[in-house]
């Protein structure tokens, strides 16, 4: 439109356009508003790291980076302090391999039935199911792994302590099938049906179109998933804290007490911890190496996404 | 045949016996059946771990209900936590729960439909905005406990809020506030463009287009998902312990300021006792929890059943 001469039918009003201007500055003002609010997640960002920063220099100002990464002991709550931070990372380690050993056969086997071999019917009743089981409060995971499943596990195996990283993953492992299972059905589900099609048509049958076209085709979504699920058990805190013990421990037996690094934070702010003491300061370098290990894994998930997706539109 | 995977379909196809062997021939017949029979092997074993994760949802149910059940009564709502399970009560983690779920939907509500606005209807494509986007998906991946240790050094230390239930609110606020943004996004962004476009012919501002004709028909999709947001911030416990949040409370909060307890941070306490009959009462406080939640998805799933027949294009 080119409305910058007043034309006849319409006499120039300084009014209206002094409303105009009003009005695209309410709008102008708006939108900075808003763009503030967007912007939360930027300074919750920012957030963290400063406060992960602080603690954790403060930290490696009493402790060397040697030791951190060179011990395999951690008894910052003794008298004698150690600061090796593997006997954490080792049992995060254990406990998120157990979980993953569950949850991505049981997941992805769940995925490829619900996108390729359920009738709809099985999946309107099975789906939401799924949602429930990933809707559960964790503390309520941790406490049926301690109650019930370590109860359980230890008539079949001989040596099995009342806190154990087994029975912690393993009910781990049940939480984070609804996530690898949604998220890789997702993507098998987006896969266009004449792919499918293609290969009926030339007769292949079921489980051939399911494995060879399907799978490969949504394998970049399927891997995501397993990656965000094994970030989610290294992140996950309530049902290791609960289940898997408070005992750090340079181990892989998964029959006796560990302590990961999320359950580690969460037994010092049980405590009276003053701020400012090395105690104090551990929990915030224990949670900068996990807001690291967690970031890896993610940015990955998201750039293999990227990488390996497959367009056919 | 796992090792074809990338290969186009018409090798594939050769490799299946398909081109090689005339139909017809009892040979493709006797392949055809086990071809056939290897869809039904795998369609019992997705049947089988879907009936694994079920089941373990089904046990867990069960367990807790036969648990709990004998100890809910009016006394366990309405009584605070004592030293003896069969006087011990709920009433002080109901109370804080409900003050934290009502402080936190009260500061991530606006923020995040505000931001979800701002980048869904305001946000031109550049670097800043295609930033804030990736920074909220990586958000929702860091752990919640990580968050807990931002409100610690953020809201406990530097802001003096203390172990109070307003430093609780808004360190979950700052956890859920990701899952707002991303569910109002795909509410707004599920609103016709044509709405958009006639508010805008009819000369009114972007501002008066959202707020008048894109905002109520987006609000239930909104809605639905502030309701499972508060779900998650009802059932997260690891932050607010983090925080420091208190295990063991005689009273309720009065004003924000105030010292607080949960729900889950009740069961947690509960479920590491050493005691059986605290164990039972942590199932019973796990049936009061799920059937909030239950209630609060019902409520969710209902919203989103109800609108979706009433809005049609």
């Amino acid at each position: 439109m080119t409305n910058d001469a007043p034309t006849a039918g319409a006499p120039f009003r300084p009014e209206s356009l002094r409303k105009n201007f009003r009005r695209d500055l309410d709008d102008r003002i708006i939108q900075s508003v808003l763009f503030l609010a967007a912007a939360v997640g930027v300074v919750t960002t920012f957030g963290i790291i400063v406060s992960l920063a602080t603690e954790t220099i403060a930290f490696f100002r009493q402790v060397s980076l040697a030791e951190y990464l060179g011990d395999t002991r951690w008894t910052p709550l003794f008298s004698s302090k150690r600061f090796g931070i593997w006997a954490l990372i080792s049992a995060t380690l254990l406990t998120s391999l157990i979980a993953m050993l569950i949850a991505v056969p049981v997941g992805l086997i769940s995925s490829i039935y619900l996108s390729e071999f359920a009738s709809s019917r099985v999946r309107e009743v099975v789906k939401p199911m799924l949602e429930v089981l990933a809707g559960v409060p964790t503390v309520v995971y941790g406490f049926f792994a301690l109650t019930f499943v370590t109860p359980l596990l230890q008539r079949f195996v001989p040596g099995l302590g009342t806190f154990n990283s087994l029975s912690a993953g393993v009910v781990m492992g049940i939480m984070i099938v609804p996530l690898i299972s949604s998220l890789s059905e997702d993507s098998l589900s987006s896969v266009p049906r004449a792919l499918r099609e293609g290969a009926y048509a030339v007769g292949a049958t079921r489980y051939e179109v399911a494995t060879q076209i399907v799978v490969p085709a949504a394998l970049s979504g399927i891997v995501a998933s397993v990656i965000l699920g094994l970030s989610r058990a290294v992140g996950e805190t309530m049902i290791v804290a609960i289940a898997a013990g408070q005992t750090p421990n340079f181990t892989l037996d998964p029959r006796v007490a560990v302590e990961t690094m999320t359950a580690y934070i969460v037994q010092v702010s049980l405590g009276d911890t003053p701020t400012g003491s090395i105690e104090y300061q551990t929990i915030f370098a224990v949670g900068t190496t996990l807001f690291l290990m967690t970031f890896v894994l993610n940015i990955f998930s998201f750039w293999f996404i990227k990488r390996f997706r497959e367009v056919y539109d | 045949m796992s090792a074809r995977n990338n290969i186009p379909v018409a090798d594939m196809v050769e490799g299946m016996g398909v081109a090689q062997l005339a139909p017809g021939t009892d040979t493709f017949r006797g392949q055809l059946v086990w071809r056939h029979r290897k869809g039904g092997i795998f369609a019992v074993l997705g049947l089988l771990s879907l009936a694994i994760a079920l089941a373990m949802l089904a046990v867990l149910v069960i367990d807790i209900l036969i648990r709990g059940v004998p100890w809910l009564n009016w006394g366990f709502l309405t009584s605070f936590d004592s030293r003896f399970a069969e006087q011990a009560g709920m009433k002080a983690g109901i109370y804080g729960s409900l003050w934290l779920i009502g402080l936190t939907i009260l500061f991530s509500l606006p923020l995040g439909v505000m931001g979800a606005i701002y980048l869904e209807e305001y946000a031109i494509q550049n670097r800043l905005n295609a930033f804030i986007r990736i920074n909220i998906t990586n958000l929702a991946g860091i752990p919640s406990v990580i968050y807990g240790l931002l409100g610690l050094q953020v809201f406990v230390r530097w802001m003096q809020l203390d172990r109070s239930v307003l430093a609780g609110a808004l360190t979950m606020s700052l956890l859920v506030l990701p899952i707002i943004i991303v569910a109002s996004q795909e509410a707004i962004r599920a609103v016709p463009p044509s709405l958009r476009q006639a508010s805008l012919a009819l000369g009114a501002t972007k501002w008066q287009t959202v707020w008048h004709h894109v905002l109520p028909v987006a609000f239930p999709g909104i809605l639905t998902g502030n309701i499972l947001a508060a779900s998650r911030a009802i059932g997260e416990t690891a932050p607010l312990i983090t925080i420091g949040a208190l295990t063991y409370l005689r009273y309720t909060p009065t004003g924000p300021l105030d010292f607080f307890t949960v729900m889950p941070i009740q069961i947690f306490n509960w479920t590491s006792r050493a005691q059986e009959e605290f164990h039972d009462l942590a199932a019973a406080g796990i049936i009061i929890l799920l059937v909030v939640l239950l209630g609060m998805n019902a409520v969710a799933i209902y919203l989103r059943q109800r609108f979706r027949r009433k809005v049609r294009w």
